[in-house]
């Protein structure tokens, strides 16, 4: 018989993965199907209509382009507050360490505001930018702000327990071995982290791309210029529209679902290359 | 590594770097956190206290604040644990066992965490809504689930689902299952090895994923703005009491609510911090323990 | 194993904090007769002194304790809520689209409008302008919101009831103009529109864009939504600028029939809405800054801060009443998001 698993002598596969499919079943699975019965609805073409008009598209633009770039940044800047954080000493590092966290408990619509207030004309960051000319609330810009807040702590969460793993003795042996700390770093440190930044990076664009909250009250919401998908939702929401809400929501969750499973794929054979090494 | 070479002439010891390079490093890490959160989270103080620490305690004590802290804490009390109870099994089926279609099954896991929250408050409006599919059955039988403490508590474990799960399983499958299979073998029970073996070792990703849980599972505000239907006093939770403060312009109220759960995210880190200072030991010894990634 | 046992004994504990809570979340006096009033954003101060009001009237009446809970939010959002299974025994929301949608998913009778006095609208307000201290830019009327360098802070008529209020206020001035046409019209609004710097999603964020950011030199807003700024963000901040013609809006008021029948408050809501025209309620509508129907036990002071202009109603020709207008102007495709699609 064709086997779907590899024998073990671990006992409890069978009650667990059952409990686990039931529970994601439940929670996850059916209310998510209910999504799609309800954007089938409108048919294939009113489905490819409603996901398709000018003003749909500039905001998928805006908000796959925004995340991108909000992910880009914090795969770099995650990172080096990760090694930072690990690797060195200094007064505060507790305080940066659990501030790390502060985007997942303050609520989204607090970071809104807050950031809101500091980056409009007269706020504390905003005026400053003003004097030079540059506009961050109410642009473009203000979208790239929130989603940076929102998804900072999956990239730092996601380098900082590897590096905590990382073990020195790697790097005393390379330098040992006579490498200059640079090729250390280009040929030992990054290849190893380079895994959880691909990681980081992602969880931090998909939790980016669903962003709502934090993002109306400092994006201007202007249609084809600042409006973000999850507005357009809404505004369908508010027209009765149930179905079009539904078929844009699909269209969002298929490219998360994408784009998750490739990286899961991607770990997954990284961690078997890993571990065959 | 043998003598001394004069103090000056010293190089930087070979796995650091330079000393000016390590404060640059620090410096541009600090002033990015400074910017981008320790910023917002002075914005938010300094607007709570903007009327005086009187207004502030009356905000914090007025009685429909504190219902909706209740409401909160409920909300947490149920989610947080149903999601800890999936963590665990979900882990022990995913780390400890080769089966086809992992791949699918953690990203179906992962889900969660980009379904924008209006989307996971639409679909059980969708469901449970008296328009929805199963809505006017519950309704025909007096169960309400959206627009009622139910729909929140669903709602709320939806958007925190992950994280228990997703502390867990890389951890997990990094311990491996030798221990396992010798607690097995050595004629314990599943249940036992469980309890006994896995879990210890796992306890502080467990610990780590309740709290990230927690903390969201108490600040969400978009998924339960939707099934909420903001009746105040009755199906409002912290973060809509925050919204409706400041839709009617009261704006330190409003803050002083959010710094409560601003406090939240402090209160994670000094719980945090101690465990990791009374047991510092044992984690460095669960990261080398034999067993592990090798 | 000790440590076991300490997990245990935390396990417990978040049990019992639970059980605790439960408790203590279980409506107080279940035995006691409630309503809930789902409404729209501005009306919040406004259902406050009312409520308390009620509730003591019908005290002295009957003897009887009762409470008035209140739900505010977008007017469309409400008016889903109540769709999709939120309990309410009345709405109150911002127009009467939302209210005829409410009656064609069968919650109440679809002639609701001729239930009650004056087409269930027991106040009104009109759309008025407001401008930094001094008006420094000079804004009078309509037709100063298109110059070049006047910012206009509006929300989007997408989502917000107010903000279609504003919308058509501005339409229709456009269309009274000498040699008004319709396309004269939509281009009016899509000049206004171009001043326009933030869409927020709602009213209240338009008014927090304004006052408190600082942004814009013209808020369009609710008559009462102007006046209570004024009061909350300082009378020597801003001026209220009244245009020479403007809209009559009606916030309509409707009984839930289909809930009121599960919940058994019908004698109660129904006294609730017909409190509302009570000259005891009129004189807290015209307190609020309101319109009131009845102006006759209203305080004079109130009454003379809301003047006397041209207002046009929903029902006009050049509207054709809300279905009408929705269909034209804010569904998708229509004058609004042609404008938007023109301008790119």
């Amino acid at each position: 018989m064709f086997a779907l698993r590899r024998p073990s002598v671990l006992p409890g596969f069978g009650p667990t993965l059952g409990f686990a499919l039931f529970y994601l079943s439940l929670i996850v699975l059916i209310p998510l199907a209910g999504l799609f019965f309800k954007s089938a609805e409108l048919g294939w073409e009113g489905f490819v209509r409603a996901v398709s008009t000018p003003r749909v598209l500039a905001s998928f633009r805006l908000t796959f382009g925004a995340a991108f770039l909000a992910a880009l940044l914090n795969a770099f800047v995650g990172f080096l507050v990760a090694w930072v954080l690990t690797r060195y000493r200094f007064p505060g590092r507790r305080v940066i360490d659990g501030l790390v966290d502060l985007p997942f408990a303050l609520p989204t619509a607090v970071a809104g505001i807050a950031l809101a207030t500091l980056y409009a004309p007269n706020g504390w960051i905003g005026s400053i930018l003003d004097k030079v000319g540059i506009k961050v609330a109410y642009t473009p810009a203000g979208v790239w702000v929130a989603l940076v807040f929102i998804s900072l702590p999956f990239v730092v969460r996601t380098i900082q327990p590897v590096l905590q793993d990382l073990e020195p003795e790697i790097e005393e042996a390379s330098a040992s071995l006579g490498a200059r700390r640079w090729q250390t770093w280009l040929y030992v440190i990054i290849p190893v982290l380079l895994p959880a930044m691909i990681t980081g990076f992602s969880l931090a664009f998909a939790r980016a791309l669903g962003e709502y909250g934090s993002v109306i009250f400092i994006a201007g919401n202007l249609p084809f210029r600042s409006e973000i998908v999850p507005l357009l939702i809404f505004v369908q929401l508010e027209q009765y529209n149930y179905a079009g809400a539904a078929a844009i929501a699909t269209v969002m969750l298929m490219a998360s679902f994408i784009l998750l499973l490739i990286i899961n794929v991607l770990q997954r054979w990284t961690a078997r290359r890993h571990g065959a090494d | 590594m043998g003598q001394a070479t004069p103090r000056l002439l010293r190089p930087p010891p070979p796995t650091t770097e330079p000393f000016a390079v390590k404060w640059a490093l620090i410096g541009t890490a600090v002033l990015f956190m400074l910017l981008f959160l320790v910023m917002p989270l002075a914005a938010v103080l300094s607007e709570a206290f903007s009327r005086g620490i009187g207004t502030y305690w009356a905000a914090i004590t007025d009685p429909y604040t504190l219902k909706s802290v209740r409401l909160t804490l409920l909300v947490a009390a149920i989610s947080v644990p149903l999601n800890v109870a999936f963590g665990m099994t979900a882990a022990w089926a995913i780390a400890k066992f080769e089966f086809v279609g992992k791949s699918v099954l953690i990203t179906l896991i992962d889900l969660p965490f980009s379904v924008s929250p209006v989307i996971a408050g639409l679909i059980y409006v969708l469901m449970f809504g008296a328009q929805g599919w199963i809505g006017p059955w519950l309704i025909d039988h007096d169960i309400r689930i959206v627009f009622a403490v139910p729909g929140l508590i669903v709602a709320t474990t939806f958007v925190t689902f992950p994280f228990v799960a997703r502390e867990m399983i890389p951890l997990m499958q990094d311990q491996g299952t030798d221990e396992e299979e010798a607690a097995i073998l050595l004629g314990a029970s599943g249940w036992q090895t469980f309890w006994r073996v896995t879990l210890p070792n796992a306890k502080w990703a467990l610990l780590y994923g309740v709290l990230l849980c927690n903390a969201r599972a108490m600040g969400e505000f978009g998924a339960v703005a939707v099934v909420s239907g903001h009746v105040r006093g009755v199906t409002t939770t912290m973060p809509l009491q925050i919204e409706m403060l400041y839709n009617e312009y009261k704006f330190a109220a409003s803050f002083a609510v959010a710094s409560l759960l601003a406090l939240l995210a402090v209160v994670t880190l000094v719980v945090k911090a101690t465990l990791e200072w009374r047991f510092g030991e044992e984690l460095a010894a669960v990261h080398r323990a034999p067993g592990g990634k090798v | 194993m000790e440590r076991n046992s300490r997990m245990g004994g935390r396990f417990r504990n978040w049990i019992a904090a639970a059980v605790v809570a439960l408790g203590a979340l279980s409506p107080a006096g279940a035995g006691a007769q409630a309503l809930l009033n789902v409404s729209y954003d501005p009306t919040r101060e406004l259902y406050e002194a009312i409520n308390k009001a009620f509730v003591a009237d019908w005290k002295a009446k009957t003897g009887q304790t009762i409470t008035v809970n209140q739900a505010h939010g977008g007017s469309g959002a409400q008016a889903r809520a109540v769709i999709d299974g939120l309990e309410a025994d009345v709405v109150t929301l911002a127009l009467a689209y939302d209210l005829d949608v409410i009656a064609a998913r069968g919650l109440f009778p679809a002639d609701w409008q001729k239930r009650l006095p004056q087409n269930s609208t027991p106040y009104t307000s009109t759309i008025v302008f407001l401008v930094k201290k001094g008006n420094p830019k000079a804004i009078k009327d309509w037709g100063d919101l298109t110059r070049a360098g006047v910012q206009v802070i509006t929300p989007n008529p997408k989502t917000s009831g107010g903000a279609r209020w504003n919308y058509l206020a501005a339409w229709a001035w456009a269309l009274k103009q000498p040699g008004g046409t319709e396309a004269k019209a939509k281009a009016f609004v899509q000049a206004l529109y171009k001043n326009v710097p933030v869409l927020d999603t709602g009213a209240r964020g338009s008014t927090v864009t304004f006052a408190q950011r600082g942004l814009g030199d013209v808020l369009l807003a609710w008559e009462n939504e102007a006046f209570l700024a004024l009061d909350e963000f300082g009378k020597d901040k801003f001026d209220i600028v009244v245009p020479s013609f403007s809209i009559l809006a009606e916030p309509p008021v409707a009984l839930v029939d289909k809930n009121v029948d599960k919940h058994k408050t019908r004698v109660l809501a129904e006294a609730y809405l017909n409190f509302l025209y009570t000259p005891a309620a009129q004189k807290i509508i015209a307190s609020k800054h309101y319109r009131p129907r009845d102006t006759a036990a209203a305080n004079p002071a109130d009454l003379a801060l809301l003047p006397k202009l041209d207002l046009i109603a929903i029902d006009d020709p050049v509207f054709g009443g809300w279905a009408k207008a929705q269909a034209t102007h804010f569904a998708d495709g229509g004058v609004f998001d042609q404008i938007y699609a023109g301008a790119r």
